[in-house]
């Protein structure tokens, strides 16, 4: 991993990231039983969270809780742990 | 066989607000057969021939990742024509699915709705090309205000299914919509809005939660002021206009088990509350107590979830809700729960799995009075202080969270992580809230009420064959030995299977002193949902885990009422 590169739980509110990768190692039960995991990594494309795409984050809950990032017009609240698994570089 | 028009849409592109423009006032809202999603129905006239027009729940793509997704491919698949509803603000990924239903062989029309917020926010998009690139007719509209809908419907008929579209695979598909968008799209710079700051206000944990505090104070305000006063009112329609009524079919029927079932146990006069017959309180409650607070609970719900709050709501509380084993939908359970355990039951289908469904239901049979209940535990607490009020809602509190985290640890199943669009506020449109908790109260009726009216039937026939009577003999040794309280709090714990309030207020006539109204109010809200409540559990959960949640309940009130009387009063 590039040193640049982080995941997007740990980018700052109010900064940029171009999505690098989105993780596909384990993904334990956190959402992996629910959606399939094809079916979560469609979700996280349609709404945008593409490779390459730019995100931005809105703000973070206290104590690990959610995330909310703008990508495109759409502003979209994720979990800690699905933060972990997309890989950004910051701009 | 009437023709089929279904509407399809990413969630939240406004698609129910175009369903609510293209249909009269005859909706019907119902359950997929075999699932609990809601979807609702209605019919059009078209080219002089009746139609039927439903509303599909919200999907990003045609390969379903949940229940509701899967109910609206299967939709799809029994469409003849299928109205496409695009956010023209959020194009490139609504074309994902769109490009997907083109690939069918179905007949499709596009509408690109949203289209004046799109403008707003300075995004341009040339429609009579995107028509041109997709092979099938593109009606911008703006369905909060009626725009567009007229052309819409004039354009049905030149719905098709295109021959330009290709399947391919999802790399190639969102290849091609990147093409498209260079086409179509043109994107001005934005300016910081109102709506950005207000969003940002809310959304940001330092500003945002009190906000929620303050929406939520505000809520309960509401909903008070509707359900009390609509309870007066048909509470007097009950006692001027059918009391009457009632009392001459009872002297009709004469004396005997008959007039026992239908109208009451005792003679002479009726008390709606706890004569328990079929026609007298089997009518009463479900009509003069819950469907008030039904109305104005629903009211208030389809009013925040209209205007896009909810979602921030959710991703305030997301943190404290997902230790618990929900997600941060788990507070509209909690919200409704407060005012009515009935509405609060139907709202857990709100979360994704059925261990956070088994969860949020458990949780609020358990820790969650309703508000006539509260307002009792006021009165008959109210003379000592305010100190063992709130020691009875501290024991509560303290039950939801432990309780919550214990369940979250034990119960098989998942609970995934929060993963939710945030909408852009929009100003809710009375038409469509309206119809919306028209739709709902309307379910109630058709759904819940009969089962209500069982309920106090098995009751009724409860008593009438002695057992409750003996239930509530045999139990007055426990209410002694165990938790420290006189004998007669068992018919209070009987009663409360009907009216929770009211078998607070029985507590009074007991001569208790202050802590020992504190164990038995707290064991009345925990030991067991009233009847209305208990029935809509049945039917949310399954019988098999309402058992095991109904198991729950009573032994956390035996384990809570022994250690309160041990700390309270020592061995």
């Amino acid at each position: 991993m590039n040193s640049k590169e982080i995941p997007l739980a740990h980018l700052k509110k109010g900064k940029s990231g171009r999505i690098i990768t989105i993780s596909k190692g384990h993904h334990g039960g956190s959402f992996g039983v629910q959606h399939g995991l094809h079916g979560f990594q469609r979700r996280l494309n349609v709404l945008g969270i593409r490779e390459g795409q730019i995100i931005r984050v809105d703000s973070k809950q206290p104590l690990m809780g959610p995330i909310t990032i703008t990508i495109g017009n759409s502003q979209v609240t994720l979990g800690r742990g699905i933060a972990h698994k997309i890989i950004v570089e910051e701009i | 066989m009437n023709k089929k028009i279904v509407l399809m849409g990413n969630p939240n592109v406004g698609k129910s607000v175009v369903f609510s423009r293209l249909t009269g006032a005859k909706v019907i809202s119902s359950n997929y057969p075999g699932t609990t999603i809601d979807f609702s129905k209605g019919k059009m006239i078209l080219d002089g021939k009746q139609v039927e027009i439903i509303d599909a729940p919200g999907t990003y793509s045609l390969e379903p990742s949940n229940r509701a997704e899967e109910v609206a491919v299967d939709m799809l698949n029994d469409a003849d024509v299928i109205i496409d509803v695009v956010d023209a603000t959020n194009l490139e990924r609504n074309l994902y699915l769109t490009l997907g239903i083109l690939e069918g062989k179905k007949p499709v029309i596009i509408a690109l709705n949203l289209w004046d917020e799109a403008k707003h926010i300075g995004i341009n998009i040339d429609e009579k090309k995107l028509e041109e690139i997709l092979g099938v007719p593109v009606v911008p509209t703006v369905a909060l205000t009626g725009e567009g809908i007229k052309s819409l419907v004039t354009r049905m008929r030149e719905a098709k299914s295109p021959k330009k579209i290709k399947p391919t695979s999802e790399e190639g598909r969102w290849i091609e919509i990147g093409t498209i968008i260079k086409k179509v799209e043109t994107v001005e710079h934005r300016h910081h809005s109102l709506r950005d700051i207000l969003n940002d206000l809310t959304i940001k944990p330092s500003t945002g939660i009190p906000i929620a505090l303050g929406i939520i104070f505000v809520s309960f305000w509401v909903v008070r002021f509707i359900g009390e006063n609509l309870s007066f009112l048909i509470s007097e329609v009950f006692e001027k206009a059918y009391k009457p009524i009632l009392l001459d079919f009872g002297e009709f029927i004469g004396d005997g088990h008959i007039y026992n079932i239908l109208i009451s146990q005792d003679y002479g006069e009726i008390i709606f509350i706890e004569s328990l017959g079929i026609l007298s309180t089997g009518l009463f409650i479900p009509l003069a107590v819950v469907l008030p607070y039904i109305i104005a609970f629903y009211f208030m719900l389809s009013l925040l979830e209209d205007s896009g709050y909810l979602p921030r709501l959710a991703t305030l509380v997301d943190n404290i809700f997902h230790k618990l084993g929900m997600h941060g939908f788990g507070i509209i359970p909690l919200f409704l729960g407060l005012g009515c355990n009935v509405p609060g039951a139907l709202a857990t289908r709100s979360l994704d799995t059925r261990k956070q469904r088994f969860i949020a239901a458990t949780l609020l049979a358990i820790a969650v009075p309703c508000m006539a209940q509260m307002a009792m535990i006021f009165g008959i607490l109210g003379e000592y202080g305010l100190y063992y009020i709130g020691l009875v809602f501290l024991i509560l509190g303290i039950l939801y969270v432990t309780i919550g985290v214990i369940l979250n640890r034990f119960i098989k199943g998942t609970s995934p992580e929060i993963f939710l669009e945030i909408p852009p506020y929009r100003r809710p449109s009375f038409r469509t809230t309206g119809k919306k908790t028209w739709m709902r109260i309307k379910w109630f009726l058709k759904e819940a009420i009969p089962f209500m009216v069982l309920g106090v039937t098995i009751i009724n026939i409860l008593y009438t064959i002695g057992f409750l009577q003996w239930f509530a003999n045999s139990l007055e040794p426990v209410m002694e030995g165990l938790f420290g309280l006189p004998g007669g709090a068992s018919i209070a714990m009987v009663t409360g299977f009907l009216r929770k309030d009211l078998a607070v207020g029985m507590l009074l006539t007991l001569n208790m002193n202050p802590l020992q109204l504190v164990i038995a109010a707290t064991m009345l809200t925990i030991y067991f949902p009233c009847v209305a409540a208990f029935i809509v559990l049945i039917k949310e959960l399954g019988v098999k885990d309402m058992l095991k949640s109904a198991s729950l309940m009573i032994s956390t009130a035996i384990f809570v009422g022994i250690i309160l009387k041990l700390i309270f009063f020592g061995v």
